[in-house]
């Protein structure tokens, strides 16, 4: 287990070098930092003095190896727009974003896989036609046309929720949470739901698939010739089985979820990364979208080593072979 | 068995039917009737499809839907079996029936310990306490026969061998002391030394617990060494039934006699296996005297150096270390093992799963590349030291036949596709004209008819894909074929024609046969040399005469001991 550990993170910091090097080069070559930082008129004499004061006249190396030891110690730059540094811009940003990924994800597993389950166990029944026909509507229709539909109703003709914002948020120290008000949660629901809806079509699809399958196994047949209780096979001894893809895909999909919240943070105006990855676009802030870049590889090398780990302990056969 | 006794099952002109799509009934089971009295074993014989397995299921409350109970009754323990609730009043599906699958490898949850999998239908069934239930577990690992049951309880499945979680499976059936026991098919994926030892666990729990066995198989040799009873089923129908002795050793119906005849001797070697019905010659015969002309037997044929030798072949496999370019733990499969084949004999290579015998034929073949020493096809090594790159003819002159047909025919090419293949790649054509004559001739050499050409495999039986997939290996004009297991997949009867195609092309084209098998009964009816193999060593090499009259080695001695064969029939053997 240890030098399965170790090996991981052995690849972890090779695939981080590689996004580092890649963030470097755009940091370095998209657009000229110093004609988007100076004044529209600055003089020649005085845009040499900002390359120089930003280290841009150094040879590549040098500026590579400076990138990296900045990074490390936590600098990632700082913001062309608001020229703030770009670490307090994230940390700021990311309780918004992780929060609203957690409702989502806790949303899609609590309603995706017993409707997977029910989906596998009847087939032919009509409430398993009617969350089969409705998850090809979910898994088809565009994020932001969920998320608009869901104003259109829910805030703006019924106005029982909120259409944007985070509601009334409570700090705790370097984390600012929206769990804690009223306001604060009923803003989770619509953002929550939009975010969850494709999610949870996956999951409920990929639970059902896996359920049928291991339905069908010699496993499940020998338990049922036990005359073991129909629920004890189907939620403890089927349901275990099925659900190890299932760790993989949420896995896969928390990363996902996180990087590219953008479309719903934009519909409904949610102060998180996506929103502050936007605005980057759009001023070419080039820092802030490095720092992002940066960022999400380093999220989804964590997510996949969690997930390994996770998979070892699930599965007994994994663990004797890493032993 | 005394007359009283209540039957732990009785069947009575059971009917089991399944509807079909197209508003039809297929009837898998009918007009069946059986009895088991407690302490009996009674075997169900019949190839597939014979609805032997569907008994065995609806007996079980398995039966898949749509399939149904259409009429007759089933008695378990003198209680009455609901068809329509597929359960008896008073009778609880793994309490009072126990059931025994045929693959150990599949019928264990892996994600479960031995320890939950044995207890869960004891709190179930006997409102047992953990503390107890684990006890008991205990006690019931013990009387299967598993060492160190203590240690057993907290494995899981894949920390088992074979055999240990088929006793696992048995001690499960057992748990709430069942009056029937249905064992569908229970030592077909074990080998023969595992399965000598399981039969005789069964025919010990028969007679010491007074369990009714109902005995699901399509191995006579089983049948014959544990079985009371037999009733022979064919195409749903039973065609004879009565004691062990009196079925195998003078069976009524003629059926039974050719099902019986077409089972591999060990004892004596016989010209040809006995089939059903003929064989279709006459076509047969000019297309494989074609096939011989144009393989045109060369001057090399005739000489005396061996066609293929392997000398001192090694064979590890290595897993990876967790360092790039490391080695993690070596596994040696093949250890120094030599051996040689004349032109034109069938050499058979025997022994247990494991045995290294199918890495060898993936080496001849060039799959697999030796670790140590060489293999040379007439006198050229092509694997291991001095190995030259195998091109055209090399390549051509070895050919293979794998052991499932079912997944070695492309499902998405018809077989004129499949067949043209390599004789277009190999070029032994000149024209397509002429290849899709090459292949006409070899489906008719394999005894099918020619518009073959134009399906897919899916349209074939098991049988008739290996007969395809053995035109395959024709149609590059081969020296040598290696057969990994050709009919280990298929019927009794079916394997007999199999095999005498096998031999008939032999005969007829004057190939050389690598023929790698776990049955010694069809080893010795193929084989003209054999040797046998054991944890990667080569143990014994022979005669297939002298090393079946006479073994040498105590291990090939215990192997043929073992193998349940038709001439030690169970009712005899206690007489004698």
């Amino acid at each position: 287990m240890f030098k399965v550990l170790l090996s991981r993170l052995g690849q972890a910091a090779l695939v981080m070098l590689v996004v580092s090097a890649v963030s470097f080069v755009m940091f370095r070559y998209v657009g000229d930092p110093v004609a988007t930082m100076s004044r529209e008129n600055a003089s020649v004499e005085e845009k040499e003095e900002l390359r120089r004061s930003l280290g841009l006249d150094q040879p590549l190396v040098v500026q590579y190896g400076r990138f990296l030891t900045r990074t490390l110690s936590g600098d990632l730059g700082i913001s062309y727009r608001n020229q703030r540094p770009v670490t307090a811009l994230i940390a700021e940003r990311l309780p918004a974003t992780l929060e609203l990924v957690i409702v989502a994800t806790i949303l899609s597993l609590a309603l995706g896989i017993p409707l997977g389950v029910l989906c596998a166990l009847k087939p032919d029944g009509v409430a398993a036609r009617l969350v089969q026909a409705l998850s090809l509507v979910g898994i088809s229709t565009p994020t932001f046309v969920t998320g608009i539909v869901l104003i259109l109703v829910f805030a703006v003709s019924l106005g029982w929720l909120p259409s944007f914002g985070r509601g009334q948020v409570v700090d705790l120290g370097w984390w600012s949470t929206g769990f804690l008000t009223i306001s604060g949660l009923k803003s989770f629901i619509l953002p929550g739901i939009t975010l969850a809806l494709y999610q949870l079509t996956l999951i409920m699809r990929l639970v059902r698939a896996e359920m049928i399958d291991v339905l069908s196994s010699d496993y499940i047949r020998f338990a049922k010739a036990r005359g073991l209780p129909t629920r004890y096979i189907n939620f403890r001894l089927a349901l275990r089985n099925a659900l190890m893809p299932v760790i993989t895909v949420t896995g896969l999909q928390i990363g996902s979820l996180i990087a590219f919240a953008i479309v719903t943070e934009t519909v409904f105006q949610w102060p998180g990364m996506g929103l502050l990855f936007i605005q980057a676009v759009s001023f070419v802030d080039i820092p802030v979208m490095a720092a992002y870049l940066l960022f999400v590889g380093l999220l989804f090398v964590l997510i996949n080593t969690v997930v390994d780990i996770l998979y070892a302990v699930v599965d007994p056969r994994l663990r004797a072979r890493s032993a | 068995m005394n007359a009283q006794s209540i039957p732990a099952l009785a069947i009575d002109s059971l009917r089991v039917e399944y509807p079909l799509a197209n508003g039809s009934v297929f009837t898998a089971v009918e007009n069946a009737s059986l009895v088991i009295q407690p302490g009996e074993i009674h075997a169900l014989v019949g190839e597939s499809g014979a609805g032997k397995t569907t008994i065995g299921n609806t007996v079980m409350g398995l039966l898949e839907k749509p399939g149904r109970i259409a009429a007759g009754s089933i008695h378990i323990d003198g209680k009455k079996f609901d068809a329509v609730k597929s359960s008896a009043t008073g009778i609880v599906l793994g309490r009072d029936v126990g059931a025994i699958f045929q693959d150990p490898m599949t019928s264990l949850n892996p994600l479960f310990t031995v320890e939950s999998q044995l207890t869960e239908a004891m709190r179930f069934h006997l409102k047992l306490d953990k503390g107890s239930a684990r006890s008991r577990a205990l006690e019931l690992l013990e009387s299967v026969g598993i060492p160190e049951p203590k240690r057993r309880l907290k494995a899981y499945p894949h920390q088992l061998s074979g055999g240990q979680r088929q006793r696992v499976v048995i001690a499960a059936a057992l748990s709430c002391n069942p009056k029937l026991v249905v064992a569908d098919e229970p030592t077909t994926a074990l080998d023969v030394s595992v399965q000598a030892q399981i039969l005789k666990l069964l025919r010990d729990l028969a007679d010491s617990r007074g369990i009714g066995i109902l005995l699901v198989t399509h191995n006579m040799g089983v049948v014959a060494q544990i079985a009371d009873h037999v009733t022979i089923m064919h195409r749903g129908k039973v065609v004879e039934t009565g004691s062990t002795e009196e079925v195998l050793r003078r069976p009524k119906a003629a059926y039974a006699r050719a099902l019986i005849g077409a089972v591999p001797r060990i004892d004596q070697r016989l010209d040809r296996f006995p089939v059903l019905g003929d064989e279709g010659k006459g076509r047969a015969e000019t297309a494989r005297a074609e096939l011989r002309a144009k393989a045109g037997r060369s001057e090399a044929d005739a000489d005396e150096t061996p066609i293929l030798s392997i000398e001192n072949l090694c064979v590890d496999y290595t897993t990876s270390g967790w360092l790039p370019g490391s080695t993690g733990h070596r596994f040696r499969a093949v250890d120094d093992v030599s051996f040689s084949l004349r032109s034109g004999e069938v050499f058979g290579l025997v022994g247990e799963s494991g045995c290294g015998k199918t890495t060898i034929a993936n080496v001849v073949s060039g799959l697999v590349r030796p670790s140590a020493g060489r293999v040379l096809y007439r006198g050229q090594s092509i694997a291991g030291e001095g190995a030259t790159r195998r091109v055209g003819p090399l390549r051509q002159a070895i050919q293979m036949i794998f052991q499932d047909p079912y997944s070695s025919l492309n499902s998405r090419m018809r077989i004129g596709s499949i067949l043209s293949e390599p004789i277009l790649f190999y070029r032994l054509a000149t024209s397509r004209a002429e290849a899709e004559r090459d292949v006409t001739r070899l489906i008719e050499a394999v005894g099918l008819d020619a518009d073959a050409s134009q399906r897919f495999p899916h349209a074939f039986s098991g049988g008739q894909r290996q007969r395809l997939s053995i035109a395959r290996a024709l149609g590059a004009r081969p020296k040598l074929i290696v057969c990994d297991e050709p009919t280990s997949s298929l019927d009794v009867s079916v394997q007999a024609q199999i095999l005498n195609l096998l031999k008939d092309l032999r005969d007829a084209t004057g190939l050389t046969l690598l023929l790698i098998s776990h049955d010694l009964a069809v080893v010795r009816q193929m084989c003209d040399r054999v040797a046998v193999m054991r944890h990667g060593r080569l143990l014994e090499q022979a005669d297939s005469e002298t090393l079946f009259d006479k073994p040498q080695h105590p291990y090939t001695q215990e192997l043929l001991s073992l193998v349940p064969t038709l001439d030690r029939i169970r009712g005899e053997t206690q007489a004698a």
